[in-house]
């Protein structure tokens, strides 16, 4: 292969890649300028590479609506609380499905792999956490996913193959299989069950539907479904506008508030958390579906 | 030293099948067990009982065993609704879109892998691998805010230049929406998807390369030579487990993008499950259709691994 030739292959592919990687990242910095930049420089279009008319007003707006600082709290809650239950009794169930001294482990694996393709559906869904209590019920958010059989599959996996001799040590030393499980299995673990805890907190705050469809209090809505509630209220605002209905009763209310602006700014409060753990996070991310595709 | 190491170990290893034939050690684990057992039962196993509700007259708010007895009536009503056809034709619309762009993140990882720069390597995969992180909501609004007619950026930008003369409304065009909808999760998933075949192609054997570039095979020959064929295990266990979701291509996506316009044409099974379910009150044919997805979608996994068990012998069970 000549060298001009394989020139040419290196600056074509990487041409193509940064024109992805661009459309990738473009939209987030697009929305953090717009939230930040002048409105009237936004409306006409100027704002596309850097912020004119720099200032915070959105921000301290937004902070101001009612309930997006509550929001905040509870999607931060969720999200921590949610993943350590989640690992705590994931790992727990992994651990045992790797003891021969537990009867009938074999199946306990199997029903919970089952779990992950016969799923109940919407409705049996809602009907049940009713059942339970849990509408209206933070507990909602953070006991349904405590096993999940994905984590269970990566972490059983990685387990086995842990030496025994690392555990016969702890034995001697008079130490219980939850002692073991602890101080022992949990610390060697760390690198597929820090990927499998960053998945899942990703989940987590990524999460509306359980909100969506079951929990209604003002005091425990998460910052995904505000947004999602914002945007949707937005396009109603639009319609009605658009088919003539100029009903101002319901207008007035965003009146003081500029919706686009609002819009945007709620958008870059959600995302920006995200953007700010996900360099540091990554590397798990891509550990996590190394780890599995190895194993898998 | 050694022998005394040795000694010790074996001590060690008698002890420990003496410990672990202790009942107490099992009654931990039996009790470590419990939580867990109650766990499954609860979020998961109750919910399957909930199938029960297909099968009856059940109405929100009444007692299951008390309303009548229903047999397969939901099920034929399902069958007879003219909403199904247009339903299952969207959702087999974008799964096939979808299967038919997957090896668009094979082709990613090879290419990916084949740059020189590793530090442009690394920057590419941190950047799209972002959007597979961010929620459904927040595409979404990314998606408004690029693309929709009023204020959306690209509308902005194609106007003020001149190379439109009306505004561009993709978000709201029925005959787009398959395609946009496809595009959307290929944006979303693709840079994530590839790191699995990156790890795969990492996997391979390096002397086969080696070995190849001895024999003065050129970067095509090594490609489909040796990468594709190492991927192709990869790349079919993915495969069959997207058959397996072909019917559940999820519901948030679907539902966030969701209007009055394109509505015709976005309205996939799990959409179709929760207007039937929730809007409509129907539980019972809601439940039917969620149930009878679940389980043809569990058949088409077997069929499709069996498949391929007898022509590749490679299976996932």
């Amino acid at each position: 292969m000549s060298i001009r030739k394989d020139l040419l292959f290196q600056v074509t592919c990487a041409a193509i890649y940064l024109a992805f990687a661009v459309m990738c990242i473009y939209p987030f910095y697009y929305l953090i300028l717009v939230s930040i930049s002048s409105a009237d420089a936004v409306s006409r279009g100027e704002v596309l590479l850097y912020p004119i008319g720099l200032h915070w007003n959105n921000f301290a707006q937004v902070l101001q609506i009612k309930g997006i600082l509550t929001a905040f709290g509870i999607s931060v809650a969720r999200t921590v609380i949610g993943t350590v239950i989640m690992l705590f009794f994931s790992t727990m169930l992994a651990y045992l499905c790797t003891k021969k001294e537990l009867p009938g482990r074999k199946w306990l694996y199997r029903a919970t792999v089952f779990t992950m393709f016969f799923q109940a559906g919407l409705i049996p869904w809602f009907i049940s956490m009713k059942m339970l209590g849990l509408q209206n019920n933070f507990l909602l958010y953070v006991l349904p996913g405590m096993i999940s059989p994905f984590a269970v599959i990566l972490i059983k996996t990685y387990i086995e193959s842990i030496p025994p001799s690392l555990e016969e040590s702890a034995v001697v030393d008079g130490a219980g299989h939850f002692k073991i499980l602890t101080r022992i299995i949990a610390p060697v673990s760390v690198p597929i069950i820090a990927a499998v805890a960053v998945f899942n907190a990703v989940g987590q705050w990524n999460s509306w539907q359980d909100n969506f469809f079951l929990v209604s209090n003002p005091h425990l809505q998460t910052l995904q479904l505000i947004l999602k509630n914002f945007l949707s209220q937005a396009e109603m605002l639009a319609n009605m506008l658009r088919d003539g209905n100029k009903d101002l009763s319901s207008i007035s209310r965003n009146q003081q508030l500029d919706p686009f602006a609002v819009k945007t700014t709620i958008t870059v409060v959600t995302v920006l958390p995200i953007l700010l753990v996900y360099p540091f996070l990554q590397r798990y991310f891509v550990k996590g579906i190394m780890l599995g595709a190895v194993k898998g | 030293m050694s022998n005394l190491e040795n000694g010790h170990a074996v001590y060690r290893s008698f002890v420990t099948k003496e410990r672990s034939k202790l009942p107490s050690g099992r009654l931990t684990l039996i009790a470590m067990a419990i939580p867990c057992v109650i766990a499954l039962i609860l979020f998961c196993y109750l919910p399957l009982l909930g199938w029960s509700i297909a099968f009856f007259h059940y109405k929100p708010g009444l007692n299951l065993f008390k309303s009548g007895f229903a047999g397969l009536d939901y099920f034929r009503m399902a069958l007879d609704d003219r909403e199904l056809l247009p339903v299952l034709r969207n959702t087999l619309a974008m799964s096939f879109l979808g299967l038919l762009v997957s090896p668009m993140s094979v082709i990613f990882a090879i290419f990916l892998l084949e740059l020189r720069s590793k530090k442009l390597q690394k920057f590419i995969q941190t950047t799209t691998t972002l959007p597979n992180f961010i929620s459904w909501v927040l595409v979404y609004a990314i998606c408004y805010f690029m693309l929709s007619s009023g204020d959306g950026m690209l509308n902005k930008l194609l106007l003020s230049l001149n190379l439109i003369g009306q505004p561009l409304n993709p978000l709201a065009d029925p005959d787009m929406v398959w395609v946009l909808q496809t595009a959307i999760t290929a944006w979303k998933s693709l840079g994530f998807s590839a790191v699995v075949y990156i790890a795969a192609i990492v996997g391979i054997d390096q002397e086969q390369y080696d070995a190849a570039s001895v024999d003065g095979a050129g970067r095509w020959s090594r490609i489909w030579n040796i990468t594709l064929p190492g991927l192709m295990p990869t790349f079919i266990t993915l495969l069959l487990l997207s058959i397996g979701s072909l019917l559940g291509n999820g519901f948030e996506q679907y539902y966030l993008f969701n209007n009055g316009l394109v509505q015709s044409h976005i309205q996939v099974l799990d959409l179709y499950v929760y207007r039937i379910g929730i809007s409509q009150n129907n539980f019972p044919m809601s439940t039917a259709i969620g149930m009878a997805k679940t389980l043809v979608s569990i058949l088409l996994l077997m069929t499709a691994n069996q498949i391929s068990k007898k022509l590749r012998d490679q299976s996932i069970f």
